[in-house]
């Protein structure tokens, strides 16, 4: 984050000067608290919370949740959102079902059992061919991105239902006499003892992090969410930058399903059904603006940490899940109303001060004409 | 590339440029030269179209016909990051800026530095440092934007342009947010170019600034080319008579000067920047208004017209002072009790403030009255069919029918519905920020007859602009607005241009008590 440290920085010291309490300090920091606040709370009231086994559990849930938020970033960054990534991992995961159990080439008369890895590109590249598909509706045919990836929420959906007829693809472990096991290796794999799928996170989130903040396609995209016109006057490919943040959040999706199918090894065409929103959450509780133009990689993963052992904390001390359902919302609700909150606070105070000093000017000036 | 290259040859020539938007020429065969290592001015009215000219020969917008050559060869510019790569580069006039970048992220957004795959920070950041100090604005490059004052965002601008290195540099109103101090250093600037042999083309509303800059000059009315010479041989009075076509004086019908009893007071008012809120927009203004009498405002960009009456519209929050209108004191009161109460104001931006473009033309005039024609849970809407035709035939607007859609008017005719919609009201005290932005002369000349109209009827009017001739021509009484403050108060009738604009042109190096 060079600008946004370096603008971190100049907003810091110049709010120095006007002594920053501890409390907007906490505010600025407001999803990193959060988080911090739920892990205190749920250690007190579960002994097992803060056990090793536990944290890893829990980190493994969040993994698919972060690697949904960080494709939904971008796309949030620069002004759009991508309501279709939950049916996107859905479809991805029956993709790579129906090859790992068979592909039916009818004009060969044949069926294909390609390798997990020749299998999990093709999952990876439908995910990205959804998203190429919300990118142009998006650029090329002008429809709101919030009805474009509605559209193919629907769409990805029935392809999905489509291809599975409805059923679930079980036993997705492969059969050594064919070639293609190690598909359970992504969501059961654990490499020095931490789940492959936490390490997929992590390299998920390097990557981004580095294509945000260290290169121009960075730059790219929060000129595009601050103020597309003058991107484009600067000569930013604004249309490009758009249709390859859907790409990507699409290929992040498939991502996630092939994870989750990987995991439970087998394949369902609802998996994923609403998961949209958790990413959204996630992004907006780490300080993303919808209307573009902000959010970080470090936010977007606190939220999807704050979401995560939120629903599992609660889980694990024993709240209903209904309950859950309504503390969740609670959660989003509270962080959307504290960054207005924020900002209001900061703007109150900075003219509040700058008016004081006038009203003292005027005064000096009636004084002195008298 | 022309080998000859003499001190005046002609670097960029446009020939017979027209534009056409959707039903409207805004260019009408436009030939246009620059000269190598020349400034040359392009002046003209609002709405004459010079930004039109711009964006074109800065590959913003393509000309529906009409050819521009470079240096002799003919060039066709797709987009402005093709006209940058000829050499043409320019400076918008609405900043076109990201807020939420960095100084140094705007001035290399789409044209980063890198180093390998990444972003070179270090050698922008140093770049900006050397161009921000040439400019003598030392602002740190990682300072955001959003953050900035507009004469600093102005200077961004500037800075971007000139990291362009460009042979023809297209500056759209560069000064005009700009303190005096910082126009010299940007004069400064622009001789050091023109000794380079970089060519300007300087477009301002400053008239005393092209004279005093310019090479030549290119006068501009209704999309045609009325006049060009070398600034040697002409002086400010040929220039106004060029780009009004006539008398100027004759634009505007003959104020009566009959103030009543004073109506609305302002005392003290402070107002924040609401786009920066460390800033003040309005620093402590007083100023009455008369039943019967107009009172024109003038001021540059950023001098705090515009927030100042949002602010006595009830929309942006007065931090001190009173708002009094008939001794009530309407300082905190909401929009809509203001507006019962009298006040009313026509927003300056009337496509995002003024009109709703889905409604009609009949319900865009009547829906700030509309609780007027409530019966029970009802709306009277024959009577609120008469009322908004006679509005419409008080303020002349030229529409089909009350029915017609909004957008199928002209600018002018757009901006009537607005003040109709505000007189539909029955305000005591009509407000107007920039009534004549991007009108026609004609439309111009009826809209500142309505407001004296008005006015004869009793009620006080207040409007701002950015016009000297307006200013001038239009009202009663004349307040100059600079850094938020009240920097002058002239009678029409004793006052010239000069006055006017040196009133307005308070320096930011200047002290902030010495205002007043």
């Amino acid at each position: 984050m060079a600008t946004t440290t370096e603008a971190r920085a100049a907003r810091s010291a110049s709010a120095e000067q006007n002594k920053r309490s501890a409390g907007e300090f906490l505010l600025d920091q407001r999803a990193f608290v959060a988080l911090i606040v739920l892990v205190i709370i749920f250690a007190f009231l579960s002994d097992a919370f803060l056990s090793p086994t536990n944290l890893i559990t829990m980190t493994k849930h969040v993994a698919y949740n972060a690697i949904l938020a960080l494709g939904m970033l971008l796309v949030i960054i620069t002004g759009g959102i991508d309501l279709s990534i939950g049916s996107i991992v859905g479809l991805s995961g029956i993709v790579a079902g129906v090859m790992l159990q068979g592909w039916n080439l009818s004009i060969f008369d044949s069926t294909a059992y390609p390798a997990v890895w020749i299998v999990i590109i093709i999952s990876l590249a439908v995910g990205g061919l959804v998203g190429l598909l919300n990118g142009i509706l998006v650029t090329r045919f002008n429809v709101a991105p919030f009805i474009a990836t509605l559209g193919t929420l629907y769409i990805a959906r029935g392809a999905a239902l489509l291809i599975s007829n409805g059923a679930t693809f079980p036993r997705l472990q492969g059969d050594p006499t064919l070639g293609n096991t190690g598909f359970s290796f992504l969501g059961l794999g654990q490499p020095l003892g931490i789940p492959t799928a936490i390490w997929i996170m992590v390299v998920f989130a390097v990557v981004f992090a580095v294509l945000v903040t260290r290169t121009p396609f960075g730059r790219w995209l929060y000129a595009t969410g601050g103020n597309e016109r003058a991107a484009q006057l600067g000569g930013v490919p604004v249309k490009s930058v758009k249709v390859r943040v859907y790409v990507i959040s699409g290929v992040c999706a498939a991502m996630a399903g092939l994870i989750i199918a990987s995991e439970l090894t087998s394949a369902a065409p609802q998996t994923g059904t609403t998961f949209e929103l958790n990413a959204i959450a996630a992004v907006v509780i780490g300080g993303a603006s919808l209307s573009g133009g902000r959010g970080t990689v470090k936010g977007a993963l606190i939220g999807a940490f704050v979401i995560g052992f939120l629903s599992d904390g609660l889980v694990m001390v024993g709240v209903s899940t209904f309950w859950q359902t309504v503390t969740k919302g609670l959660v989003i609700v509270l962080a959307v109303m504290l960054d207005q909150g924020q900002q209001k606070l900061k703007d109150a105070r900075a003219a509040a001060v700058a008016a004081q000093s006038v009203k003292r000017e005027l005064a000096a000036t009636q004084l002195s004409a008298q | 590339m022309s080998t000859t290259a003499q001190a005046t040859d002609v670097v960029m020539r446009a020939t017979a440029i027209t534009k056409v938007y959707g039903g409207t020429h805004a260019l009408r065969g436009v030939d246009f030269e620059v000269r190598r290592g020349q400034v040359t001015a392009l002046i003209g009215e609002n709405g004459a179209g010079k930004s039109t000219l711009m964006k074109i020969l800065a590959g913003v917008e393509t000309p529906t016909t009409g050819s521009i050559e470079l240096d002799g060869e003919p060039v066709e510019f797709r987009s402005p990051v093709e006209a940058v790569a000829h050499g043409v580069a320019i400076i918008h006039q609405d900043l076109s800026l990201c807020p939420n970048l960095s100084i140094a992220d705007n001035i290399f957004v789409g044209r980063e530095r890198t180093r390998g795959a990444f972003v070179d920070f270090a050698a922008q950041r140093q770049e900006v440092v050397d161009l921000l100090a040439h400019l003598e604005e030392p602002i740190a490059p990682g300072t955001l934007v959003g953050e900035l004052r507009l004469g600093q965002q102005q200077l961004v601008e500037i800075a971007r342009a000139l990291s362009e290195d460009a042979r023809v540099l297209i500056m759209d109103e560069p000064t005009s947010a700009l303190s005096a101090v910082e126009v010299e250093v940007l004069f400064r600037v622009i001789r050091e170019l023109t000794a380079r042999g970089v060519s300007i083309i300087y477009v301002s509303h400053h008239l005393d600034e092209c004279l005093e800059l310019a090479h030549d000059a290119v006068v501009l009315r209704d999309g045609n080319v009325v006049a060009q010479a070398p600034v040697a041989e002409v002086d400010l009075a040929w220039i106004v008579s060029k780009m009004v076509g006539r008398d100027e004086s004759a634009l505007f019908s003959p104020m009566p000067h009959d103030p009543g009893e004073p109506i609305f007071e302002v005392q003290d008012l402070i107002v924040a920047d609401p786009d920066n809120p460390e800033r003040l927009a309005v620093r402590g203004v007083s100023l009455t208004v008369h039943a019967g009498e107009v009172v024109g405002m003038y001021g540059l960009m950023g001098a705090g017209r515009t927030e100042m009456l949002e602010a006595l519209a009830g929309r942006n929050p007065v931090l001190g002072g009173t708002v009094t209108l008939d001794g009530r004191d309407l300082t905190h009161a909401s929009v809509p009790e203001r507006i019962a109460a009298g006040l009313v104001l026509v927003p300056e931006d009337r496509q995002r403030d003024g009109l709703v473009p889905t409604l009609s033309v009949g319900r865009n005039l009547s829906l700030a009255a509309v609780s007027r024609y409530v019966r029970g849970p009802f709306m009277r809407r024959a009577v609120e069919r008469l009322d908004v035709e006679a509005t419409s035939t008080q303020v002349r607007v030229k529409a089909a029918s009350q029915d017609a859609p909004i957008d199928s008017l002209s600018g002018g005719n757009q901006q009537k519905v607005v003040i109709g919609r505000a007189l539909m009201t029955q305000p005591r005290v009509l407000v107007l920020d920039e009534p004549t932005r991007g009108i026609d002369v004609g439309a111009k000349a009826d809209i500142f007859a309505l407001m004296a109209a008005e006015a004869r009827t009793g009620i006080g009017v207040l409007f701002a602009t950015s016009e000297v001739s307006e200013v001038l021509h239009a009202s009663d009484r004349i307040i100059v607005i600079a850094r938020g403050r009240v920097s002058a108060v002239f009678d029409p009738r004793t006052t010239t241009r000069e006055m006017i604009m040196a009133a307005s042109d308070v320096s930011s190096s200047a002290p902030s008590t010495e205002d007043e």
